[in-house]
């Protein structure tokens, strides 16, 4: 208890709403927070689904955008969340939220076994593994292997989200915080990875694979580690996905999923958190705010990606270095350089 | 120094070969390094100096031979590998990371000295806060060393040629090595920088407990510094001993068909 | 024995249409280092341009050309939209973004493909268009015990003979030689003197133009076109063009080809429904073991 006491003794909450950068993330906080209660439940899940897009975004940022590997196959990691969690569910009973990990689990093994053997190819190359890789596991799905996966409609009937006990996520209220409590922690996580020395080798990677192993760095080891990672958490999304909509199918898991998913961060601007976000929520609610278009809903959609890349290539909101980093804001006594 | 040939070796080639399909790039090659001392590797262009300082960092494997360093074998291993073992690089075209800054650059170069993995990161363990503060520590010793720290925050792309050369330096000393390998330091440095940089590495060897082994053309960076010279010419050596007795070396010239002192600039 | 034939012929049909489309992606990535995603679609919308006029020309062209010729009249009138169309986009949506780097070019090319692909939905609508039966040669053969289609063998050679052409453009013509100039280094070969709009004309409008003619034949193949074939042939070839080696035209000629007849036969002798599933891990294993492609060269890179 001291101890705690000690370590927490030197966080004030002036520290925390000290700077107006913090001031505006507790605004967006509490903005986030009030939304679900003050919106409809159309709304609510599509706030819903801005937060699986945004967790999927931050995973495939970790290979993308902190390491600079091509990876358009990316929604076949939220394929074998999404199918682990339906499967073992449907089949064997066992509460979603048990299976969270579990998927993730899984996820991260896939990529590990498949990654190992490719993780040396050329940008280029690896692209086109990863857009194969993608769409085996697809067509893996529809073809429905050992009767497990349901075929082209997939597998339905699961059950809400609990740990076995009383404890139920029911509402399109509930579900939209747990995606966002998840969102919120990866958010976390990530950013003090990329703080660590483990966010610098990757990006020394991105910058110069020959340099950065001549100057330490395992380039392989750390390679698998983003796609094992960024698997992992996709995993999660994909557990939490197929829970909401009860029921799984290969339609949510295409070639075209993977390709939204690098524009997300492309858009948003590669390696940065904040980007991540923006990118997700202009994927997820640009149809919606845009659906009074109708017909030429995605015919504007694509001249709105076109036009971003010629006007701000480097994303909406690219990643600063040498200024402020955004994850100043979560550990109030280090000093900013400002 | 009259002992300088009992001085230990700390780094040697023996029967070093590399072949790039049917040429034979690097011929039965043997350098020796010793402690404390000034090395260079001289030779005309395409003598297979390069390749010679890529297979003792880890990049290419030699078809036959062998690179022992502090009495290890290191022939083959990985470049991470070998930067553990305590030989760090330049290279002849700057390869910085552009796009990070010059303090997180050097940064980099602490990679390996430290440990910390995935929990002790997402969980900002006190190790992890310990060790990034002493790589942050160290970082900015070094970019202060090499004359940087004004332009510390500065991304790696935006500083000048000769800061540039001068941050790889520094980065490759992040790494905290026994022996640095510089291939081509002074390449596209004036006057004024090259002697900045002979004066450095000289300050260099004696205050840290380092061998220096560089790639040069520059005539005067070579004798001007160097303990001992190594001569090649097409993948093979062809002459060795110190400046003065390189200078006058009939078939060193002759490899260089008449550059003289005057050809300052690579 | 005629069955395995047969098998080939098809395989080879398909492949052909692989390779053709793979040789327009072949040439925009080889010197732009740009994996035009559009360029299926360009293929598709060839397909629409070619039913279209099929359908209100097909008095006309039944009169004057017969149904060959009319196939052939419409591939033309085809492949003259399509370059239009592919040189538009070019400087629409791809130089703008050239000096942003090659991810930017991605999304952007996304970008034009989604509105490629929904251009065609809203003018031909999202179900799948037939192309008019009576415009098809239907003429069967049957040689030796084999049987196949007159419109297969047309095809094959339409194709060979486009192939063989665009093969000797690039390998024995100067103009050629800028080309694979350009893709080897684009610098250099701007300070040799090569003109680099004129290789961003030639490969935006033949490109676009082989797609086309190759869309009109897959409409009358198949004989029904959908807005979404685009992405399936695009893929498809694309994974040609890296498994033949990127950049290196007569090797995404042989892997389309040889991606065609592996299909087939992935499908014939494994499963119909795991052959795509066994063209991927092919490719793949190819990756692992020859990392530059079938025919690509190892470049080393300079450390």
């Amino acid at each position: 208890m001291k101890r705690l006491q000690k370590k927490y003794s030197n966080w004030k909450i002036a520290d925390y709403i000290g700077t107006s950068r913090r001031r505006i993330v507790f605004l967006l906080l509490a903005v986030f927070a009030v939304y679900p209660f003050i919106v409809s439940n159309y709304f609510v899940d599509v706030g819903f689904y801005f937060g699986v897009y945004a967790l999927l975004g931050l995973s495939l940022n970790i290979v993308l955008g902190e390491v600079g590997l091509f990876d358009l196959g990316h929604a076949g990691f939220y394929a074998i969340g999404a199918y682990v969690t339906a499967i073992l569910n449907t089949k064997l009973g066992i509460p979603i939220l048990v299976l969270l990990p579990v998927s993730a689990l899984a996820a991260a093994l896939f990529a590990y076994i498949v990654c190992s053997p490719i993780i040396h190819l050329r940008g280029d190359y690896l692209c086109i593994v990863t857009i194969g890789l993608g769409e085996i596991v697809r067509l893996a799905l529809i073809n429905n292997p050992f009767d497990l996966t349901g075929g082209p409609n997939g597998v339905f009937g699961l059950d809400y989200p609990t740990f076995g006990g009383p404890f139920v996520i029911d509402s399109p209220v509930e579900f939209y915080f747990l995606i966002w409590i998840m969102v919120a922690l990866s958010i976390v996580g990530l950013t003090r990875l990329q703080e660590s020395r483990i966010g610098r080798a990757w990006n020394c990677i991105r910058e110069d694979e020959i340099a950065a192993g001549a100057n330490g760095i395992n380039v392989r080891f750390y390679k698998l580690l983003a796609f094992v990672l960024g698997a992992a958490l996709a995993g999660v999304a994909g557990n939490i996905y197929a829970s909401k909509l009860m029921c799984v199918s290969p339609e949510s898991f295409t070639f075209w999923e993977s390709c939204l998913l690098f524009c997300i961060v492309l858009i948003g601007g590669m390696g940065s958190i904040p980007g991540v976000l923006i990118g997700a929520a202009f994927i997820s609610l640009f149809p919606e705010i845009f659906r009074p278009f109708a017909m030429y809903r995605m015919l504007v959609f694509g001249m709105v990606m076109i036009l971003m890349m010629m006007y701000r290539p480097g994303g909406v909101w690219p990643r600063k270095r040498g200024g402020i980093e955004f994850g100043s804001i979560l550990s109030p006594t280090r000093k900013a350089h400002e | 120094m009259d002992h300088r040939d009992s001085q230990r070796v700390v780094m040697e080639t023996r029967e070093l070969t590399k072949m790039f399909g049917g040429l034979t790039a690097v011929d039965t090659f043997d350098l020796q390094v010793r402690q404390g001392e000034i090395s260079s590797l001289i030779g005309p262009n395409g003598a297979g100096k390069t390749t010679v300082f890529n297979i003792v960092t880890g990049i290419y494997k030699p078809e036959r031979g062998q690179v022992i360093f502090h009495g290890t074998d290191i022939t083959g291993k990985r470049p991470d590998q070998i930067v553990e073992e305590g030989i760090a690089r330049t290279f002849q075209n700057i390869r910085l990371f552009p796009n990070m800054t010059c303090l997180e650059n050097i940064m980099a170069g602490q990679h390996c000295r430290a440990s910390s993995g995935l929990w002790s990161s997402i969980f900002r363990t006190r190790r992890h806060r310990e060790e990034e503060a002493k790589i942050r520590a160290t970082a900015e010793l070094r970019v202060r060393q090499v004359g940087l720290w004004e332009s510390r925050d500065d991304l790696a792309k935006n500083i000048a040629y000769g800061s540039q050369r001068m941050l790889e330096i520094g980065r490759a000393l992040g790494t905290e090595p026994s022996l640095l390998v510089l291939d081509e330091p002074s390449s596209g440095l004036n006057a004024g920088e090259t002697e900045h940089l002979m004066h450095f590495l000289k300050t260099l060897i004696r205050e840290e407990d380092l061998t220096i082994l560089l790639i040069e053309h520059d005539m005067n960076v070579v004798m001007g510094i160097s303990d001992r010279v190594t001569v090649m010419d097409q993948g093979g050596k062809i002459a060795e001993g110190r400046p003065e007795e390189i200078y006058d070396n009939d078939r060193v010239i002759e490899a260089y068909l008449g550059k003289n002192d005057d050809d300052g600039d690579a | 024995m005629g069955v395995v034939f047969e098998q080939l012929i098809n395989g080879l049909t398909i492949g052909s249409f692989y390779a053709l489309i793979a040789l327009g992606y072949s040439m925009v990535y080889g010197v732009l280092k740009l994996i035009n995603f559009a360029h299926g679609d360009m293929f598709a919308l060839g397909s629409y341009v070619g039913y279209t006029v099929l359908v209100f020309g097909s008095a006309l062209l039944a009169s004057h050309f017969g149904l060959w010729g009319g196939m052939i009249v419409v591939m033309i009138i085809a492949a003259i939209c399509l370059a239009v169309v592919g040189i538009v986009v070019e400087r629409a949506a791809y130089r703008p973004i050239y000096p942003a780097g090659r991810l930017p070019a991605v999304v952007s090319a996304l970008g034009a493909s989604i509105v490629l692909q929904n251009l065609i939905m809203i003018f031909w609508g999202p179900r799948y268009q037939a192309y008019p039966a009576a415009m098809i040669p239907n003429v069967h053969l049957h040689l030796w015990g084999i049987h196949i289609t007159l419109l297969q063998v047309v095809i094959l050679l339409l194709s060979f003979l486009l192939m063989t052409i665009l093969y000797w453009i690039i390998q024995r013509t100067t103009f050629g030689a800028a080309i694979r100039a350009s893709a080897l280094d684009r610098d250099t070969a701007a300070l040799m003197g090569i003109n680099f709009n004129k290789v961003i004309f030639f490969i935006f409008t033949l490109g676009p133009a082989l797609g086309a003619m190759t869309g009109v034949m897959v409409g009358m193949y198949y004989r029904q076109i959908s807005f979404t074939m685009g992405w399936n042939y695009g893929l498809k070839a694309f994974t040609a063009t890296i498994l033949g080696g990127i950049g290196n035209l007569p090797g995404a000629m042989f892997g389309g080809l040889i991606l065609g007849v592996l299909e087939m036969f992935g499908a014939a002798y494994i499963s119909a429904a795991w052959k795509d599933v066994f063209v991927f891990v092919i490719l793949i294993l190819v990756l692992i073991f020859r990392p530059t492609g079938l025919f690509g060269e190892k470049i080393a890179e300079k450390v």
